[in-house]
C-alpha cells in the first residue's frame, strides 16, 4: 500500500487495528512457587486478561468509536483457554478474535513471530499491545513485533493521537514524557495511564458469545516456536520479615539514627 | 568473547545505571566495550573512557542518534553485533525500548531485568512482580540482557583508560520522528540512584500535600517517589512511580507514607535496606515488610518528622 493510500484509509476511518491479549494470573493473586521449583502454582488460580492488554483493547475501541477505525481484531496466543480472554475483549467491543493455538508460555520472540504473521495477513494499520504481561514481566513482545515487521514503535504510551497517516504518541519514560510521531503501520504499547477500561455490559457479554473466533496454528502461519531459553528453576525470594512498630515520631527518629544508622 | 554495553546517557552525562550494568558485565567477560550512540556526545565519551573495566568505547555521534530512537539504534547495534557474545543495557525505559528490538533482529531471545549472573549463560530474573525468581539458561549465540541496576553495585567511574573507536554508520529512519520531550527538572537526587527515598501514596490526598513529603526529603537529601495511585490521581508526575511497572529502587532507607503496600508497589522497593511505613491503618500490608512501622495520621506525623530531623 502506498503512503497516499494509507493516509486516505486513515482519513476515511478505514483503519484496521490489531490488538493482542494475554491470559495471565489475576493481578490480585499472590502467586506461590511450586514445591519442586518447576514454576509457579497455576492450578485453581484466578486468571484474567493482562491489565495492559485490557488497556490496549479499550484504546482500540475508542479509536473505532471516534470513527478512526473500521475494525478491531484481537489475537491471543496460547491453548484453548485463551479463548476466554478473547471473549473478554469481544465483550468490551472488539469485532472478532483469532486464537493462535499453541502450548501456553511460549517466549516473547515466538509470540512476536506469530503476531507479526497475523498482522501481515490481516494488513493491520495499527497494532496495539500491552507494554508487559504481569506474569513474565518481560516487556518485549511489542518491540519484537516492530523489529520483525520493520515497523516503527512507540512504547509505554499514555496518549495516542491519529493524524495524517501517523500516530502521535506520548510515552512515559524514566525522565518524564516524550512525544514521538510514528508513521503507520506502527506498533504502540500501552502504559497504565493511557485510559481506564470500561466494564463490559451484560448485553455486550451476550453479544460477544456470537462474535467469531478463528483458530490458527503455528504451522499454518509458518512459524517455528522453539526457544533456546530453558527455565532451570523457579524459587521464592527470601522473605522480608515485619520489624517493629514504633510508638511515636521521636522513637522512629531515634531508631533511624542509632539502631539502623541510616540517618545522621 | 567480547561483551557490548549500550550506554545510558543524555548526550552530556553518562548515567549511573551504566555503571551498574558494567558491574554485571564483569561477571561475564573481561573484554567490555561500551557503545555511545548520541549526538554531540563528546563529554559522555570522555567520562566513559575513564570508567573501571571498560576496554573500548565505540562512538556513533550523529544527529540520527540524538533521541535514542529504537528504529535507528537497533540497526546500528545489529551491524556490529557479530563481534559479541553478549549485549547488555540497563533495564531503564531506554534499554527496555531498544534491546527487544535488537534481539528480534538477531533472532535470539532477550532476558529482562537480570538481577544475578550465575554463569555467562545462566541468569536470575524476577517474574510475577518479584514474587518468584526464575533461573534461566540460554544457548543463543548472542545473549541479550537488560540489567536491573539494583542487583549490582556500580563500578567506579575512574581508573579505566579505554580505547576510542569511531563508528561511521548512520542509520536514519524516517518512520519515527521525535516531536518533543518534557523532562522533570529537580535538584533532588534521581530516584534510582538515591540512597534515601520518601514516597507518598493515595493517602496524601492531593498534589499540594506532597510538599509535606518534599520537606522531609530535602532535610534528608532524599529523592521523592510515589505509588501508582498517587500518579493516577494526578498528584505527581509519572516518573515518580515506584513498582512492578514503574521504577525499581533499593535505597538504604525507604519511607512509605500513606501507601497501603500492594504487591505491585512492593515489587519496586522491597529490596531497600531499611523500610519505614507511616500509615493510619494498622492492618495495611506495608507493615508486613516494614522494619519500622508508625501507625499514625500522616498529616500529624510527617510535619513532626520534618521538625525532628
Ligand atoms: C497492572 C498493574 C500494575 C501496577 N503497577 C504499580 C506500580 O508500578 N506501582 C504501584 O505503586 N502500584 C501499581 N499498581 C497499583 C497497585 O495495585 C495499588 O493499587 C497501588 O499501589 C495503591 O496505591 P496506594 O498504596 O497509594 O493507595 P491505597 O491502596 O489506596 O492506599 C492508601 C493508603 O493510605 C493510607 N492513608 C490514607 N489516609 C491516611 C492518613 N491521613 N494518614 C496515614 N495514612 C493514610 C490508607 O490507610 C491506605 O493504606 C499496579 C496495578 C496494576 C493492576
Amino acid at each position: 500500500m502506498s503512503e497516499i493510500d494509507l493516509i486516505d484509509k486513515v482519513y476515511r476511518g478505514f483503519m484496521k487495528i490489531l490488538v493482542t491479549v494475554k491470559r495471565v494470573v489475576d493481578y490480585n493473586v499472590k502467586v506461590r512457587v511450586k514445591a519442586d521449583q518447576s514454576g509457579v502454582e497455576l492450578a485453581n488460580v484466578k486468571m484474567s486478561i493482562n491489565p495492559f492488554c485490557e488497556i490496549a483493547v479499550e484504546e482500540a475501541i475508542r479509536l473505532k468509536e471516534k470513527g478512526l477505525a473500521t475494525e478491531v481484531v484481537v489475537v491471543s496466543v496460547g491453548s484453548k483457554t485463551c479463548q476466554e480472554t478473547l471473549r473478554t475483549a469481544l465483550a468490551l467491543g472488539a469485532d472478532r478474535g483469532i486464537q493462535v493455538d499453541t502450548e501456553d508460555g511460549l517466549d516473547s520472540l515466538a509470540v512476536a513471530k506469530l503476531v507479526a504473521k497475523v498482522a501481515k495477513e490481516e494488513a493491520a494499520d495499527l497494532i496495539i499491545m500491552g507494554k508487559q504481561a504481569i506474569d513474565s514481566d518481560n516487556n518485549q513482545t511489542g518491540q519484537m513485533v516492530a523489529a520483525l515487521l520493520d515497523y516503527p514503535q512507540a512504547t509505554f504510551a499514555s496518549e495516542i493521537v491519529i493524524e495524517d497517516g501517523a500516530a502521535q504518541v506520548t510515552r512515559e519514560i524514566d525522565g518524564g514524557l516524550q512525544v514521538l510521531s510514528v508513521a503507520l503501520p506502527a506498533i504502540v504499547t500501552t502504559d497504565l495511564r493511557l485510559n481506564e477500561p470500561r466494564f463490559a455490559s451484560l448485553p455486550n457479554i451476550m453479544k460477544a458469545k456470537r462474535k467469531p473466533i478463528a483458530v490458527k496454528t503455528a504451522e499454518e502461519l509458518g512459524v517455528n516456536t522453539q526457544s533456546n531459553v530453558e527455565t532451570v528453576s523457579v524459587a521464592s525470594p527470601s522473605d522480608r520479615k515485619a520489624g517493629i512498630k514504633v510508638g511515636s515520631v521521636a522513637e522512629l527518629v531515634e531508631k533511624l539514627k542509632h539502631e539502623a544508622k541510616v540517618v545522621s | 568473547m567480547s561483551l557490548l554495553i549500550i550506554a545510558e546517557h543524555d548526550n552530556n552525562e553518562l548515567k549511573p545505571s551504566t555503571l551498574n550494568t558494567i558491574a554485571a558485565a564483569q561477571k561475564i567477560s573481561d573484554d567490555i566495550h561500551v557503545l555511545i550512540a548520541g549526538s554531540q556526545c563528546q563529554s559522555v565519551v570522555e567520562q566513559t573512557v575513564q570508567v573501571e573495566s571498560v576496554q573500548k568505547v565505540l562512538v556513533a555521534d550523529n544527529g540520527a542518534y540524538e533521541h535514542q530512537l529504537a528504529e535507528n539504534i537497533s540497526k546500528l547495534v545489529v551491524d556490529i553485533a557479530d563481534a559479541y557474545g553478549h549485549i547488555l543495557s540497563p533495564a531503564t525505559t531506554t534499554g527496555k525500548n531498544l534491546l527487544p528490538r535488537v534481539a528480534a533482529l538477531l533472532d535470539v531471545a532477550q532476558l529482562s531485568d537480570v538481577v544475578e549472573v550465575i554463569s555467562p549463560d545462566t541468569f536470575v530474573r524476577p517474574i510475577y512482580a518479584g514474587n518468584a525468581l526464575a533461573t534461566v539458561k540460554t544457548t543463543d549465540k548472542v545473549k541479550v540482557l537488560t540489567i536491573r541496576t539494583t542487583g549490582f553495585d556500580a563500578v567506579s567511574s575512574q581508573g579505566g583508560s579505554a580505547e576510542v573507536v569511531i563508528l561511521e554508520q548512520v542509520i536514519d529512519s524516517t518512520q519515527s520522528q521525535f516531536i518533543s520531550e518534557q523532562l522533570a527538572e529537580s535538584d533532588r537526587p534521581e530516584l534510582t540512584a538515591a540512597s534515601i527515598i520518601v514516597s507518598g501514596g493515595r493517602g496524601m490526598g492531593s498534589g499540594e500535600n506532597f510538599h509535606l513529603i518534599e520537606s522531609v526529603a530535602d532535610k534528608l537529601g532524599a529523592a521523592v517517589g510515589a505509588s501508582r495511585a498517587a500518579v493516577d490521581a494526578g498528584f505527581v508526575p509519572n516518573d515518580w512511580q515506584v513498582g512492578q511497572t514503574g521504577k525499581t529502587v533499593a535505597p538504604d532507607l525507604y519511607i512509605a507514607v500513606g501507601i497501603s503496600g500492594a504487591i505491585q508497589h512492593l515489587a519496586g522497593m522491597k529490596d531497600s535496606k531499611v523500610i519505614v511505613a507511616i500509615n493510619k491503618d494498622e492492618e495495611a500490608p506495608i507493615f508486613q515488610i516494614a522494619d519500622y512501622g508508625l501507625v499514625a495520621d500522616l498529616f500529624e506525623a510527617v510535619p513532626e518528622l520534618e521538625k525532628s530531623l
